[in-house]
Formats: structure tokens, sequence, C-alpha cells
């Protein structure tokens, strides 16, 4: 769905994004995780030929980007960097006019169009008062109606639960999850883990312009091999399994192990309190974490 | 696209409003010419206005040529300017763009948004001033050019006509700067107020002999010379002139308007 070769966008000395090759593939939901000034959103700019690359190729749904702007962009749905509307005109309004720019629509369904997507964004109630008395997440509902007006093959959403409160994260997240089973193609990009960590099904993680990670969530988080093991008696469990331990903490211990079943029988019979064992996994935190330095938005003396 | 950027001005309250702003001018001198009756002498003052007190159907002459020197240009130096840097600046550009809208095609629709917009401004200012000088002011018709022979009132029907035609028309190189000015600037307030500073400079150098040779390329040199119109016979040169220059704007600033906004980054 989203394919790129080297992707590259310099401003002047300063490299915002760094040879990067995106992988999306179809049915996905893409998590494009970065910390802020990552390059994430100059990166989905280009990739909506808002900004034009200094170097490398976009492939958007097969096309080239910029150059087939014209037959890709009718398929995609974007939320680029907090929505915007014309803060006079009403939602309704809003989604007309949007609507009618794109001269692909067709006219007799533009109604039904618009109530449907206000509907799916929980805005269907909405009277017709200016998009500038909306509260943020008001802002952000209509944005994403407005991003999937067409049914789109593909959206790219920044930050769409920005301004959200729970309950709305919750349904934006259930909303892109039905989307996805319908077929569509979803590129996350945030900042938030925990919202990646329970959206997406691969993770691309942005790092001072470089993509330092880009597979599936499912493999970034699988069991290491390990074994943990949460005891109090530390000490004693250590004795009892002698090599096999491969580093000892305060409360619990990492084991290297092929029958996890044998080993909990031998802590037991030496006497060890097991409160917990199981196979060690790394959260996506822990992942990000050693993939990534400190913040782009840090500027600490070296 | 330019039916959207139509109805988006058309729905707009500040068009109206501005409009109305800009009649407010003429209306008042129309009315305080019909209380006090003292016209100013011929050849002083606005033009056509010394006439209009004796032939009230002159009158919406006499108010396109009080409002085409600042009231009308500061307007469409206003709306050219906000065309692409407002967008930005309420950050529905990006939006526009990714509908997908074409760049190209939206500095045409923008440009016929604003040519629209004048028209209506001339089209307002004159029909209420042609009701307010025939109810107001003086009904014999004077049917005077300025060249002192007759003229038919058909004659002058379809002469005003033209003249109107030609302030529209007089209008599109400020257009065009503003709106080229609109795809460089984020902020619509400096769109505006450049186009305005190139209009003052070039009323400044028109009244300074030493820019004599810079005058005929001044954007605001025939803007008036559709007085030219009403001599016995019609003076074509300065309005060929005039409508040559206007056109060399437009397709100077909206080349550079388009080579500029079609090669930019979106970054609002």
């Amino acid at each position: 769905m989203i394919r790129t070769e080297t992707l590259t966008k310099r401003y002047g000395s300063i490299v915002a994004v760094d040879e990067i090759d995106l992988d999306v593939r179809a049915g996905d939901i893409y998590g494009f995780l970065g910390a802020n000034g990552s390059g994430k959103t100059t990166t989905v700019r280009m990739l909506l030929g808002l900004a034009f690359p200094t170097s490398g190729h976009i492939l958007v749904l097969g096309q080239p980007i910029p150059k087939s702007k014209r037959t890709v962009l009718p398929m995609i749905g974007a939320l680029v960097e907090g929505p915007a509307a014309y803060g006079r005109l009403s939602g309704r309004a809003n989604l007309a006019l949007f609507d009618a720019m794109d001269a692909t629509g067709v006219r007799r369904s533009r109604r039904s169009r618009i109530e449907e997507s206000l509907d799916r964004v929980g805005l269907g109630g909405v009277d017709s008062r200016p998009v500038k008395s909306y509260s943020l997440g008001m802002r952000q509902r209509l944005g994403l109606a407005q991003a999937i007006l067409r049914t789109p093959r593909l959206l790219i959403l920044d930050e769409p639960t920005n301004g959200l409160d729970p309950q709305g994260i919750r349904e934006i997240r259930d909303l892109l999850l039905d989307l996805n089973g319908q077929g569509t193609t979803v590129f996350l990009s945030s900042h938030l883990l925990a919202e990646v960590e329970q959206t997406c099904s691969r993770v691309g993680v942005l790092d001072r312009g470089r993509l330092v990670l880009q597979d599936d969530l499912a493999t970034l988080t699988a069991p290491t091999g390990r074994t943990s093991v949460r005891t109090p008696d530390v000490a004693k469990a250590c004795q009892a399994l002698q090599s096999r331990v491969v580093v000892a903490g305060d409360d619990g211990l990492l084991i290297e192990t092929d029958d996890p079943a044998a080993t909990n029988a031998a802590l037991v019979a030496a006497g060890v309190r097991v409160l917990e064992l199981g196979p060690e996994r790394h959260t996506l935190e822990e992942v990000v974490l050693a993939a990534t330095q400190s913040g782009a938005d840090s500027m600490a003396r070296p | 696209m330019i039916g959207v950027e139509l109805r988006k001005m058309l729905r707009s309250h500040r068009t109206w409003i501005t409009i109305l702003l800009i009649n407010a001018l003429p209306t008042l001198v129309g009315v305080l010419l019909a209380l006090t009756d003292l016209g100013p002498r011929p050849g002083s003052g606005p033009a056509f206005l010394s006439a209009v007190l004796s032939d009230g159907t002159l009158f919406p002459l006499a108010a396109v040529a009080i409002v085409l020197p600042l009231f009308l240009p500061t307007a469409v130096a206003v709306v050219a300017g906000e065309a692409i840097a407002g967008e930005a600046q309420a950050g529905t550009l990006r939006y526009v763009l990714v509908r997908p809208v074409g760049r190209t095609r939206l500095l045409v629709a923008k440009l016929v948004s604003v040519v629209v917009f004048v028209l209506l401004a001339v089209l307002v200012v004159a029909v209420s001033a042609y009701v307010l000088g025939s109810f107001l002011l003086g009904d014999q018709p004077v049917s005077a050019s300025v060249s002192g022979t007759t003229l038919t009132s058909e004659q002058i029907a379809w002469r005003t006509a033209l003249a109107l035609g030609y302030a529209v028309l007089s209008m599109l190189g400020v257009a065009a700067i503003a709106l080229f000015l609109s795809t460089v600037v984020e902020s619509p307030l400096a769109a505006a107020m450049g186009a305005l500073a190139v209009l003052i400079g070039s009323s400044l150098l028109l009244t300074l002999d030493a820019a004599n040779s810079l005058s005929p390329f001044l954007p605001t040199r025939y803007w008036l010379s559709f007085i030219d119109l009403f001599r016995d016979p019609i003076l074509w040169r300065n309005v060929l002139r005039g409508t040559g220059l206007q056109l060399l704007y437009v397709a100077v600033f909206l080349g550079a308007a388009w080579a500029n906004f079609t090669t930019k980054d979106i970054t609002d």
C-alpha cells in the first residue's frame, strides 16, 4: 500500500527524514511511532504530496507520488497535524464543501455519505452550530469524518486521538479496527506507545529521521525464549538452578530453560516460593526505547 | 472547484459587508449632493460629479470613479491576499490539496472568485448609484460627452457598461499581485498590505516627473482612463493600453504565483 525507497527530506543542512524505506502492506494497521520532531509529520506530508522529497521514491497504492497524486489521493483519507475546517460553517456544510471539491464524487449520494460518516465518528446528532464553537474533541471527530467521507482504501492519520478523552480514544480505536475489518489499510502516526500497541498490527519506529525498526508487532513482542520467575527467595533459587540463571534481580530472575515445568518443579522442591512463572516478553515500550535515543525535542548538553 | 470557491465567497457575510462598505461612500456623496445642491465646479473633483446634479443617470459613473482609486483596490487586495494565505492560516489548505484539488486549479478558482467579487462590487455600486441618481438627483438629460458634443441616451448606456467593464478589468492587476503574495507569505494581512504598498507606490510615482519613463508600466496609470470612453469620438488609446497592461500584470504575477505555489512544500 505504501512503499518508500531511501526517502529523504532535507531542509538546508538539517536532515528531517533520512533514507527511510517504509513498507506498509494491504490490510495492515501500521503504527508509525516516533518522538515529537523525529520526522513523522514530514513523512506524512510527503506521502500525501504536500511536501516534495529531496531524494528517494514513494509508491502509494502502487503509484508514484507526487506524480500520480490526482489518481491516488481520491482513494486516501487523511488527517494531518490536527483537524481544520471553515470555522464559520457548520460541520455538515464543511463536509459538503470538501466533498464537492473532489470532482470524482457522485453528487447524488453526497448527503447520505455525509450523514454516514458523521454517524461513524459519533457526530450524527450535531446541530448546525458553526465549527468554531466546537470543542477540540468534536473538531477531531469532524476531521475523521472528513477523512472517511469517501470510504478510502487507505487512511493516513496523524495523531488522530489528540484532544479526545479516554472514552473518545476508545471509540476511535474501535472505529479504526472496524474500518480495518472492512478492508481499509490504516497508517497511524503517533507518539503514544499505548495507542499503537493496542491498535496496530505492524510498527515502524522513526528516530531523528531514521527508520530504526519496522516489524510486525507480534514479532517484536514475541516470547524471547527465556523464562521469567518472580519470587522473594532469589538467593535460594539461584542455588537451585545454578548456571541456568541469566539475570538475578531483587524480586525475581530470568532463566534459560527448555522445560519451564521441570524448572518450576525443581524450584518448588528446593523450597522456593514461586509467585509467578512465565515466558519473558518485551513490551513495545522496551523495544522502542532500546531502538531509539532520547527524544529529538530534548536539547540536553552532550 | 470554481463552483466551490464561488459558493464560499457568496455565502460569506464578509463579502456582502465589504461590498456595502464600498458602496457607503458614493451613497453618502449622492445624498449630500441632493440635500445641499452644491456640486463641484466642472473640471474639479471626481469625474462626472459636476454633471450629476443636472443629470442623475450619470451618477453610476461618478460613483465608480469615487471608489476606483482607493476603496475598491483595498477590498480586492484584502480578498485576493486571503486566497491562499488565509487557507494556510486556517489549516484548511492541506485538506483542500489532499482532497485532491490540483494546485493550479485552486489558483485559477481563487482568481475567478476575486474577479466575480469585483464584478459584484462594481455592479452593486453602479445599480444603487443609478437608483439614487434617478430619484434624488437631477432629471434634465445633459447627454453631454466630455468633449462637449451630445450623446444619445443609448450611447451613454453602452458606454457606461463598457466603463464598468473597464473598472473591473483595472482591478485584475491588484488581484494578481495580491494572489502572488498570498502564495509567498503565510499571513493574509501581509499579502494584502504588500499589494496595497505596490499601489500606493505606483500612485506616488505617477506624480513624479522624474518617473515619467516608468509611468506606462505602473498598475494605476490607466485606471481612470474610462473617462476617455465618453469623449466624442471615443479615445481608445489609453483604454487599450490600460487593458493590455492589466493583462500583462495578470500574466506575470499569476505565472509567478503558479511557479511558486506548485513547487512549494505546504507546511501550514
